[in-house]
């Protein structure tokens, strides 16, 4: 039986109020009801805040650079799909630096499950803008406000037609550790936009600011109706709908190429003589 | 065929076919280069081709002979001509007893010419064909050999385009044999050895499986590409996993994490793309995450000459990454080096756990050669599971001070013991730390490796005699010009002996440079503009070479041309 206690309890970095504990809870809990051993689960984050979630907790971990957690997360998965592999990492990371690898990873459709700290900020470096700012925002590096649209993520997944897409708040707890798990179950690539305060830096998306504007999405929604998902995709400002907005059923990427862990291959010998011997 | 003005035959010649993109010069070029190796003769290919699909003027060039052939050179034997531009842009490199293989319709005055009535012997489909048959009539080929050659080519897959292939050959040669020509020929070779025809990106290729190579992701990029395509043509077949990924950098992240995962990774790139994977050399070095890097080199900076040749990124690729952290390059001169160069480099990246060079370039990429085949039989594979049935407490030291610096690596999920790697400086158990004491040990503890490596540096080479009037450095694909330089100007009796390089990091001087001290005078030859090796050397040995022969025109290096540039 696992427990939340097998993911143990670590101090953080973190500000008192941040997000971030939240969503580090939520997995935990989703970790342990899905029953998985910590050694059976690899996390993958690139630098941020949200980066340092995966040394909180007992498990594999691949800390790697910014931006670049899904291709490793790839990497691995394509290794050894016995593991369940998890990318925690923020806006700026996934969305910015790592833009091009988040289109990829959907496309592919690697049995993957991305977790965004999405709290419209930079947050490691002082409160600049981040894909997700909302125009107009100001900060010090953009004092006369954010000039460029925010990213959409949800849309540009639903779009694209990813396998799992859905919009979470961390002030929502049980409700992101359940999203958590069903992602985790899910066989291909899902991604959570998990919206969440940074309480240093982002001043105008507060905690209550997220409480009075989230709302679960209503039973009816229908996940596999890609139009539909389509609409709610766009829904933001004064109501911000939470919960799964699209899924479907594509064959992962592993699957489809039918390796299994590459690890546990011998080497045909005889195959590489034959190899070989076409050269002559 | 008639050879009217003498029967004698010639060892060694030079072949260059030349045409426009796109009609089938590389094809013809591949089948007779693959006859010639099945004939029993040696070969050094060399491709000059221009960055487009259609149109412009490529060359495939076979130097061929019943010896050893180690270098590529200028003059031409034998010129077969695919369009009229072949024959205006190389007859001046025609030697005395040359002869030019065109098209009739071509309407060419040259004296040596044999013109082939290709619109009687083929459809224009088939005119490269045609212009095979006469080669294949002029050289004395034995039919058999190349018709068997052009079925393995086009596979069962395409029959009928073989058998119409054939057809064509056998008019043309038939025809070519009732014409007088005055050619001297190639003496036949009564028992062939048998020989793998592969060019410098096989060899890598075959090396990294036989090295125990699982896992390769790429963003295509000239001359790297044919790297990850024969790797793709193995994959079902071998087990591995070939990925185009997105751009360069997630190729070498894509790897990273598929090594740390357990399978033995490699990349393949060139300069451009691997200005790209830079951090991600940084990061399997902080990560201590063994890592194959194949940066085979074409001209920059920038875009620069895409399909050409050059030597101009040893600094680059040792300079790659910030921070501090031990590697190794290897330069490999010879498609066998490509081979086992490679699997060194896959040994010793497991062993020292980070990134590993195979410094190449585009002239040794795509030159076929006549190899041995390889003694499969003794070669190992690396093996990444070696710990694996070990138990080690929790939490477990992935990065474990040690004697050597190499700390015992474990695989995620095959054991209990949980894996952690950050590209933040860690502590023994692989968390981010700001300890500035733990931050001291695991720069010392990294560059540590940096010796186990310098004792496995393959040392460089010498041909020729000792305390030389003349030694002539090299590094990589120029060897053979070098080597063969030198044995030209041997046999007119000059004092002469070569030192080639095929590591060019670490250097160990001990190896070299006494050399160095007892030559009477010491030139580097390098393809490149600012002679990189003589400057490194003299930085890790204090020892200057004044005298540099350098190519940086695209064009690999030649025995004439080291000869030219020594007599200026």
């Amino acid at each position: 039986m696992v427990t939340t206690e097998d993911y143990g309890q670590y101090e953080t970095a973190w500000c008192p109020g941040c997000g971030n504990f939240s969503v580090l809870e939520a997995v935990k809990r989703a970790l342990a009801a899905s029953q998985l051993k910590p050694h059976k689960v690899l996390f993958v984050s690139g630098i941020g805040q949200a980066a340092k979630a995966p040394h909180y907790l007992n498990a594999n971990v691949f800390n790697g650079l910014h931006g670049r957690s899904l291709p490793v997360a790839t990497g691995v998965k394509l290794a050894n799909p016995g593991l369940t592999v998890i990318v925690e990492s923020g806006d700026g990371c996934n969305y910015g630096e790592g833009g091009n690898h988040f289109l990829a990873a959907i496309r592919r459709n690697i049995d993957v499950t991305l977790l965004v700290h999405n709290n419209q900020v930079y947050g490691l470096t002082k409160g600049q803008a981040s894909p997700t700012t909302a125009e107009g925002f100001i900060t010090k590096a953009q004092p006369e406000g954010a000039t460029s649209a925010p990213f959409n993520p949800i849309a540009v997944a639903v779009a694209m037609q990813a396998g799992f897409v859905a919009r979470a708040f961390s002030g929502m707890i049980d409700d992101l550790s359940d999203r958590i798990q069903q992602a985790i179950a899910h066989r291909g690539f899902s991604l959570i936009d998990v919206l969440q305060p940074c309480v240093s830096f982002n001043k105008v998306n507060t905690f209550a600011w997220y409480q009075e504007r989230c709302y679960p999405l209503p039973r009816e929604h229908d996940p596999t109706d890609w139009q539909t998902a389509m609409k709610v995709a766009f829904e933001w400002g004064d109501r911000i709908p939470t919960g799964m907005v699209y899924r479907n059923d594509r064959p992962s990427f592993e699957e489809r190429l039918g390796r299994g862990p590459l690890v546990e291959q011998d080497i045909d010998r005889t195959a590489m003589r034959k190899i070989m011997e076409g050269y002559g | 065929m008639k050879n009217d003005k003498d029967n004698k035959t010639r060892h060694i010649m030079n072949i260059l076919i030349g045409g426009e993109a796109g009609q089938g010069l590389v094809t013809v070029g591949q089948i007779l280069a693959k006859s010639l190796v099945r004939s029993g003769y040696s070969i050094v290919v060399t491709q000059d081709y221009q960055s487009r699909i259609r149109g412009g003027h490529n060359t495939f060039a076979i130097r061929v002979g019943v010896d050893e052939v180690i270098a590529p050179r200028e003059e031409v034997d034998l010129l077969v001509a695919l369009d009229p531009g072949t024959v205006k842009l190389h007859k001046e490199e025609m030697s005395s007893e040359g002869l030019i293989i065109a098209d009739d319709a071509f309407g060419l005055a040259e004296e040596a010419t044999l013109k082939i009535p290709s619109q009687q012997l083929a459809s224009d489909q088939y005119a490269n064909t045609a212009a095979l048959g006469a080669v294949v009539a002029v050289l004395g080929l034995d039919k058999q050999v190349v018709a068997r050659t052009v079925e393995d080519y086009f596979g069962k897959a395409h029959r009928e385009i073989a058998e119409e292939n054939k057809k064509v050959l056998e008019e043309s040669v038939r025809w070519t044999a009732g014409h007088s020509v005055a050619f001297k020929k190639l003496p036949s070779i009564a028992r062939p050895p048998q020989r793998l025809m592969m060019n410098g990106n096989e060899a890598i290729a075959l090396g990294a499986i036989t090295a125990g190579a699982k896992f390769y992701s790429f963003y295509p990029m000239t001359p790297a590409t044919s790297v990850g395509l024969t790797l793709a043509g193995w994959a079902q077949e071998m087990g591995l996993v070939v990925e185009q990924a997105e751009d360069e950098i997630a190729a070498i992240n894509m790897a990273l994490g598929a090594s740390f995962a357990g399978a033995p990774s490699m990349v393949g790139t060139s300069g451009g793309g691997f200005a790209l994977m830079v951090e991600g050399v940084s990061l399997a070095a902080m990560t201590e995450t063994p890592m194959v890097i194949v940066v085979a080199q074409r001209p920059g900076p920038a875009t620069g000459l895409p399909t050409r040749t050059e030597q101009a990124d040893l600094e680059f690729v040792l300079h790659a990454g910030h921070g501090e952290f031990p590697r190794a390059i290897f330069s490999p001169g010879t498609v066998e080096e490509c081979f086992y160069l490679t699997r060194k480099a896959f040994d010793l990246a497991e062993k020292f756990q980070g990134p590993i060079f195979v410094l190449t370039d585009e002239f040794l990429a795509d030159s076929y050669r006549a190899v041995r085949p390889f003694e499969l039989e003794g070669l190992s594979p690396v093996r990444p599971c070696s710990l694996q049935g070990l138990t080690f407490s929790n939490p477990y030291g992935r990065y474990a001070i040690t004697d050597t610096g190499i700390s015992p690596r474990l695989l995620p999920g095959l054991t209990e013991n949980l894996i952690v790697a950050d590209s933040d400086e860690h502590t023994e158990d692989g968390h981010l730390t700001e300890n500035l004491v733990v931050r001291r040990r695991m720069v010392d503890k990294r560059l540590k490796k940096g010796r186990g490596i310098l004792a496995e540096v393959v040392p460089p080479e010498t041909h020729g005699e000792e305390k030389p009037d003349l030694l002539l450095l090299c590094w990589g694909s120029s060897k053979g010009a070098v080597v063969e330089a030198a044995s030209m100007m041997r046999s007119r009796g000059r004092g002469i002996a070569t030192l080639y390089f095929p590591q060019v990091w670490p250097l160990v001087p001990e190896h070299f440079i006494v050399h160095l001290q007892e030559a009477k005078e010491v030139v580097c030859v390098e393809g490149n503009a600012t002679g990189q090796l003589a400057r490194l050397i003299r930085r890790e040995t204090g020892f200057h070479i004044g005298n540099l022969v350098l190519r940086y025109d695209g064009l690999p290096i030649t025995p004439d041309f080291v000869l030219g540039e020594l007599k200026q």
